[in-house]
């Protein structure tokens, strides 16, 4: 265990010395200017567009930093030779993946976490400047404890996100794991579509094929609830743990994908 | 007492060619075995299969065929690499990191406690002489402080077994006598040491045995002082005050006279030749002898001559085989 946390701790110190958490501030800028400006423009509607930027940029920076760090996540240290020493050491291959993958969640973790708290203070503050009069008229109140559903969800979306570009780092360069990861994370979103195929064609195969491709390409719409709970609508605890038990499975397959191709690779 | 490291038939094939591809034999059925306490050199050309052989015993690539064991244990063994040491060709590490903290990061992969991993970082910084430097990240380390570095992580196990790939890359003269007499150092602690290299200076001054490999294959293996001291080629006839006539009439006999100084010459006498009638005929004619001593090879010489009998006999091979 001592070998994957070191590892993992390995990761989240290279990101801070590459400078990650510099889009916190620029998360923070953007958030606290938005609000700013938004203020000055709709009335009553605010609250709300300030609730979907935030989620929407705690995703979008968390995508960039789980491609952009996951596609280097094996494929630097292969390039870079310094998982020559490495595995030199004692830590098995299936541990040095494991212990990659943990340091990029627990770098997005702690990306999440400053960007829920900076939310939550913005809105907090716009909360508290408003007169309870208008806060009376909002779907939801400011700092609502639902966004935290949202949040969840966006983190387990990026938990996948970093497995896929972990699993596509094993056998392939930075750029075709880029391509790669990007190109099934757009499928991802879309992928939803495919299950009711059978309403748009006619053809036997075509609907197999996609239903098909539906059970195997990932559903990230599944987890983008952004809309519900920025109008004050509930997402069941059901659909939390079922989505949660979507994310684990398919996490786990990438992670067992990556092992048993990482396990066979020579280091030439 | 069984070997440290046996190494039984390891063949390594590549595919090279992108649409057609086709095996190319980087190490063809390699077998030697080290015993404990040995300084082995793993010596030969460049693209000689040195490199795939150290990687092949750490597992960063798998054999086509045949195995290895270190310390009794298969290669890929977990718990072994607790007992193992490693230093790569041209080392490289993360850049970001200091060498304390890189240091650091090893000895928790070791399992090592905080108390008992500073120690270990601190001493074994200061025996590779990396001073206030420590602090600095490895961005800003020249290559032979790279290589220092990567000679301190090999070592911070304490490790029974150290594999050193070209360890005197990279450094200046002063680093690469460090190494030697950290390499003779850990000879003299009872360790076993395998390392490659094409310094054959190097391995004369170090090791007790070495292999020669050539064309990713072994060439030949044994004892330095065995492989030398068989090796005569001649005698080193050193006489004093030869006459002219003297050394004119000898000259047909001798490979080569060389006048060291008034009167003093040394006689190259050929193997073939044997120097005690020599000897006798100068002696009668009023010369008087200063020493005789074989003329051996250098281990330059034999390897030189391993190595260009290999090619031939790859080339043997490869044309045999296109006939067929």
């Amino acid at each position: 265990m001592h070998a994957i946390r070191s590892v993992a701790v390995n990761v989240f110190k290279e990101s801070v010395r590459d400078r990650v958490p510099y889009n916190l501030v620029l998360f923070a800028v953007l958030l606290i200017s938005s609000s700013y400006l938004l203020g000055q423009l709709t009335a009553g509607q605010d609250v709300k567009i300030v609730k979907d930027l935030g989620l929407s940029a705690t995703a979008v920076f968390g995508l960039f930093i789980a491609v952009f760090i996951g596609i280097g996540l094996v494929s630097k240290e292969v390039e870079r030779r310094s998982i020559y020493p490495l595995l030199a050491k004692p830590v098995s291959r299936p541990q040095f993946i494991a212990g990659k993958y943990a340091g990029l969640v627990l770098t997005l973790a702690v990306n999440v976490a400053v960007m829920t708290i900076a939310l939550y203070v913005v809105l907090g503050y716009m909360s508290w400047m408003e007169p309870a009069a208008v806060r009376a008229s909002w779907d939801a109140p400011g700092p609502d404890p639902r966004l935290l559903k949202a949040i969840a969800l966006i983190f387990l979306e990026l938990m996948l996100v970093t497995a896929i570009a972990l699993f596509f780092s094993t056998f392939s360069g930075p750029l075709l794991s880029a391509a790669l990861t990007l190109g099934l994370y757009i499928v991802g979103q879309f992928n939803a579509d495919l299950k009711n195929f059978d309403r748009v064609v006619n053809s036997k195969t075509a609907i197999w094929l996609a239903r098909g491709a539906y059970h195997v390409l990932p559903d990230l719409s599944a987890f983008d609830v952004k809309t519900q709970v920025v109008h004050g609508l509930p997402v069941s605890s059901g659909y939390m743990l079922a989505t949660t038990g979507y994310a684990a499975v398919y996490i786990a397959a990438l992670l067992l994908g990556a092992v048993a191709i990482f396990s066979r690779r020579d280091f030439k | 007492m069984p070997p440290v490291i046996r190494i039984d038939e390891l063949t390594k094939d590549y595919k090279v060619g992108f649409w057609r591809s086709r095996p190319y034999r980087a190490l063809d059925r390699l077998s030697l075995e080290i015993a404990e306490g040995e300084v082995f050199g793993f010596l030969g050309p460049n693209g000689a299969g040195k490199t795939t052989t150290l990687k092949l015993l750490m597992q960063l690539i798998f054999p086509t065929r045949g195995g290895a064991e270190i310390l009794g244990r298969p290669l890929g063994d977990v718990q072994a690499r607790q007992r193992i040491g490693f230093l790569p060709e041209n080392p490289s590490f993360y850049d970001y990191l200091t060498a304390e903290e890189l240091l650091n990061y090893f000895g928790q992969l070791f399992g090592y406690a905080p108390a008992e991993r500073g120690r270990r970082v601190a001493a074994l910084l200061d025996r590779v002489g990396i001073g206030a430097e420590r602090r600095l990240q490895l961005r800003k380390f020249s290559k032979g402080m790279i290589q220092r570095v990567g000679i301190a992580q090999a070592l911070l196990n304490d490790p029974e077994v150290i594999f050193l790939d070209e360890p005197m890359s990279g450094l200046d003269p002063l680093g690469r006598r460090d190494v030697r007499n950290l390499i003779l150092e850990l000879r003299d602690q009872g360790r076993t040491v395998f390392f490659s290299s094409h310094i054959l200076a190097d391995a004369e001054a170090l090791c007790s045995r070495v292999a020669v490999v050539a064309n990713g294959r072994l060439a030949a293996a044994g004892r330095l002082s065995e492989i030398l001291a068989f090796q005569v080629r001649g005698w080193d006839l050193v006489m004093d005050t030869i006459r002219p006539d003297v050394l004119e009439r000898v000259r047909p006999v001798v490979r080569r006279a060389t006048e060291i100084s008034a009167g003093r010459y040394s006689l190259e006498v050929p193997l073939e030749q044997p120097p005690d009638r020599l000897l006798a005929e100068l002696v009668a004619e009023g010369a008087t002898l200063v020493s005789l001593t074989p003329i051996r090879d250098t281990l330059e010489d034999f390897f030189v001559r391993r190595v260009a009998e290999a090619g031939a006999g790859a080339r043997a091979e490869e044309a045999a085989r296109a006939r067929d």
